[in-house]
């Protein structure tokens, strides 16, 4: 695949090291010379120097035949403007941006952008795992269908142990696909599957329902 | 009319005096509180600081009454993003975009946005007068 990254800071540089060892062509653009310079001294021909937000640097990169373009500057208005002009100029199949507020995650989606990468919150629901008293941990967020993997450990006093899960009155839209006990063993649970203290449960469940999980399995 | 200006830069705060001084009701808003030296000490406009891609500060500058949106920071992108917001989100019925890149505006334009480059007017205009 030809894998255009605009932005060759910390995240382009790594990202761009990460996909030329995968064995895709990539081609990281940056503005700043002396990035640029440190670039180029290890990733050579696969760094261009120029402003990715240029509609003709971006002719220059060949941005016609690019398969994927993502956008990792600092600002998302340029990242924005990049994945608009990919996808609306260039017909760029897959346009990815990061977004560095938070806040503008919505505003991209409204705005046409499809894949949008958050670092902000990836780093705050990383942190949000590894703090014990977090009850509930957000897996992944599936924000257009409403949609989120989250998990949950039973505690020694749950209300819901010595029952199996088809009484515990889980909401319709939740579903369990994954239990792992012991943190080794994975076990695909059945309505008669009964949970132990220390099992990490794996959910599937909608935004509206997290609070209702969290009562039945945590109390 | 009631219009809201983004980028107090010297075409922003020209505009702003411009339209403020015919009775026009008129927010600005920078993000640098500096920039609002250029309106002068009479402007009887609003100030608002902040930058313009975030909804929240174009809601403090009234842009849901807003009848015209006009984007001239001095970064293509933000203008460009701005004028988005404005349009696609508040539906602000008057959005026009200062675009610096003249084959940018030429996207943009095409995609729908009311662009202005003043690139483009300026040598266009230079070449006129050059030639008589």
């Amino acid at each position: 695949m030809y894998i255009i990254v605009v932005g060759g800071g910390k995240v382009g540089y790594y990202l761009t090291k990460s996909l030329l060892e995968e064995g895709h062509e990539v081609l990281v653009i940056e503005k700043d010379p002396q990035q640029y310079a440190m670039l180029t001294d290890e990733l050579e021909a696969n760094a261009l120097q120029g402003d990715g937000c240029e509609a003709s640097v971006m002719a220059d990169a060949g941005l016609g035949r690019a398969d994927v373009v993502v956008a990792v500057t600092g600002d998302d208005e340029d990242n924005l403007v990049v994945c608009q002009i990919a996808k609306h100029k260039f017909n760029v199949p897959r346009a990815i941006a990061r977004i560095n507020n938070p806040k503008n995650e919505n505003l991209f989606r409204k705005l046409g952008i499809d894949v949008t990468v958050s670092s902000t919150e990836l780093i705050l629901s990383q942190i949000e795992r590894f703090i014990p008293a977090q009850s509930l941990v957000h897996l992944l967020t599936l924000r257009n269908v409403g949609v989120s993997f989250v998990e949950l450990e039973i505690p020694p006093n749950s209300p819901a142990l010595g029952r199996p899960l088809r009484e515990l009155g889980i909401p319709d839209d939740s579903i369990f696909p994954l239990v792992i006990r012991g943190g080794k063993e994975a076990i695909i649970p059945y309505g008669d599957t009964v949970l132990e203290p220390g099992d990490q449960v794996i959910a599937v469940t909608s935004k509206g329902s997290e609070e209702m999980l969290r009562r039945i399995l945590r109390g | 009319m009631r219009v809201i200006i983004l980028g107090c830069g010297r075409t922003g705060a020209y505009l702003a005096r411009m339209l403020a001084a015919e009775g026009h009701q008129v927010a600005v808003v920078d993000k640098n509180s500096a920039a609002f030296a250029r309106l002068g000490s009479e402007f009887p406009g609003e100030l608002v600081i902040g930058t313009g891609i975030d909804e929240d500060v174009l809601r403090e500058a009234g842009i849901e009454q807003a009848e015209a949106f006009v984007a001239v920071t001095d970064w293509d992108n933000t203008n460009v993003m701005a004028a988005q917001v404005a349009k696609d989100i508040f539906t602000v019925p008057r959005v026009i975009c200062r675009i610096y890149d003249p084959l940018l505006e030429e996207i943009y334009h095409a995609l729908g946005l009311e662009t202005l480059c003043p690139t483009l007017l300026g040598a266009i205009r230079i070449k006129e007068i050059l030639e008589g």
